[in-house]
């Protein structure tokens, strides 16, 4: 996605400021963001050009192939976020912290975006917008439970606070995910409805291929979009860091004065 | 540790019993939220009496949410709170404490919120076992998460809302499962309602290794 | 709408919020480089 408008200007005597780089991109992740457009391109030619239409769900299959790998990711980030929250108790280091939020981050709008397309497969499918199934009510909470996350990333500028403070919601995701699933299952089965989200077992052949494909594109945006979120944390710190140490300045020579 | 926790868990409970302050608004906002829930969902549709359950552990619920902030509030109030991290009172046992506190707390609204529906629902409990077992696994994991999120919203300043933002997702779960749990025993099936007491244990116990280990890192903060 | 137009529109709502999201994390990112000397601005 930035490979078209991303210029690294040549570094020159006069603009010493750009030796660096001028952003989030790096070789490394434009490559990334290459790659994930074509498989994005490709996925979207399986979905609706390659592949029939399902013989239960009729055409909103072709939904399925979003709905499903992005809650998957999502669920990826979430143990990524809680791996990142106990290694930052552990290592006390900043790097730590910030792949935890990141992918927190990228997480809950990947949850969300679930819920809303789950929504847009649902009025066909069922006739309503919402049904209380065992996975979108979990997916729900967990977006909720990201939310809160996210809140609490926001209380306090004190890289150490903040880091500790997210580290015990953060690895605690992990935990409140399973319970979640768990009792969110349990509940609906009692009903023994029809599972409504029931994969097709039988799906093969190439639904089953571009299903597998997309989730695999998904994680590789993920990735992209994580590690772009980790830099501008990074510098969302530098700046900050600096501001405060400007602010502390000004008092000092205030004083002086 | 555990000699600790009595510390502070009497602390905590003598300054209720002096100030009444459950008593005094806690308890008669249970009463009210029954009240309620009676306007909401007309005792005459038999609506009421089915929802039971559901609705004794929201106003559970909700009525943690106030103990939690109420714990915590009479520490920050007079800068408590430094007293408490330069004493040399172990954090896992404060922790302990001030759950223990929470959940006797709980305990005695719950039994009150029981009373309440019988006489007000014209609920017919059975299954007593299987009720107070319920009570006491949910209890301990209310408590336990409650005071986690309790002390790590204490030190901010938006804590009214943080709170219930970081709670309520998070006990969910607990509610979804006592109220399984209840339904069951009321009906005369309580049987049926163990799986969900093992996982309001197993949530219990996630929040009380969790608590003994984090609330020290997060009362540095408040 | 028939079931197409329940397609179009999911897709298009992922890809809306997918890029609006890539892009608010790049531009912040860019204006933010600026105000950071160039040694600070990346740890990787």
């Amino acid at each position: 996605m930035t490979s078209k408008f991303a210029v690294d200007l040549p570094i020159s005597a006069d603009q010493p400021s750009l030796a660096g780089p001028s952003g989030t991109g790096s070789g490394g992740t434009r490559v990334l963001g290459a790659l994930t457009l074509v498989g994005i391109a490709l996925v979207a030619f399986l979905a609706f050009v390659a592949t029939p239409a399902d013989s239960d769900m009729g055409d909103t299959v072709r939904l399925i192939y979003v709905h499903v790998p992005i809650v998957s990711v999502a669920y990826l980030g979430i143990v990524i976020a809680t791996i990142g929250s106990i290694a930052f108790l552990w290592k006390r280091s900043e790097w730590w912290d910030l792949v935890a939020s990141s992918s927190a981050e990228v997480s809950a709008v990947l949850m969300g975006l679930t819920l809303v397309v789950g929504m847009i497969w649902g009025k066909p499918t069922w006739g309503v917008y919402w049904v209380w199934d065992a996975r979108l009510t979990s997916t729900l909470v967990l977006f909720l439970l990201l939310l809160g996350y996210q809140a609490v990333r926001r209380t306090s500028v004190d890289p150490w606070v903040r880091g500790k403070r997210s580290a015990i919601v953060g690895l605690l995701l992990l935990p409140n995910v399973l319970i979640v699933n768990r009792s969110v299952e349990w509940w609906r089965s009692l009903h023994q409805e029809p599972t409504l989200l029931r994969l097709d077992p039988t799906i093969e052949g190439l639904q089953l291929f571009t299903l597998v494909l997309a989730i695999g594109v998904t994680a590789l945006m993920f990735v992209w979009l994580a590690v772009h979120r980790f830099r501008l944390a990074w510098l969302q710190d530098r700046v900050d860091r600096r501001l405060l140490v400007d602010a502390i300045e000004d008092r000092r020579s205030e004083v002086t004065v | 540790m555990f000699r600790d926790a009595a510390l502070v868990a009497g602390k905590d409970l003598r300054i209720e019993l002096r100030s009444r302050v459950a008593i005094n608004q806690v308890l008669p906002l249970a009463v009210l939220l029954l009240v309620l829930f009676a306007f909401a969902l007309d005792p005459d549709t038999g609506l009421l009496v089915r929802a039971t359950p559901g609705l004794f552990w929201i106003a559970t619920v909700l009525c943690g949410l106030l103990a939690v902030q109420r714990a915590f509030a009479v520490e920050t109030a007079d800068g408590v709170t430094d007293g408490l991290r330069l004493s040399a009172l172990d954090t896992g046992g404060l922790f302990l404490g001030k759950a223990a506190a929470v959940a006797l707390q709980l305990i005695v609204l719950q039994a009150l919120l029981l009373a309440g529906v019988v006489v007000l629902y014209d609920a017919a409990p059975s299954g007593w076992l299987m009720l107070v077992v319920t009570c006491g696994t949910a209890t301990a994991g209310i408590a336990a998460a409650g005071t986690l999120f309790g002390v790590l919203a204490a030190g901010v300043r938006v804590r009214e809302t943080l709170l219930p933002l970081l709670l309520l997702p998070v006990l969910a779960p607990v509610l979804l499962a006592a109220t399984r749990a209840f339904e069951a025993a009321f009906e005369g099936r309580s049987s049926e309602g163990w799986p969900w007491v093992g996982l309001l244990a197993a949530f219990a116990l996630v929040y009380i290794v969790a608590g003994l280990f984090g609330f020290g890192a997060l009362l540095e903060e408040s | 709408m028939n079931e197409w137009g329940y397609v179009i529109a999911g897709w298009a709502v992922s890809a809306a919020v997918l890029v609006a999201y890539a892009l608010w994390i790049i531009l912040r990112g860019r204006a933010l480089s600026k105000e950071v000397p160039p040694e600070d601005r990346r740890w990787m």
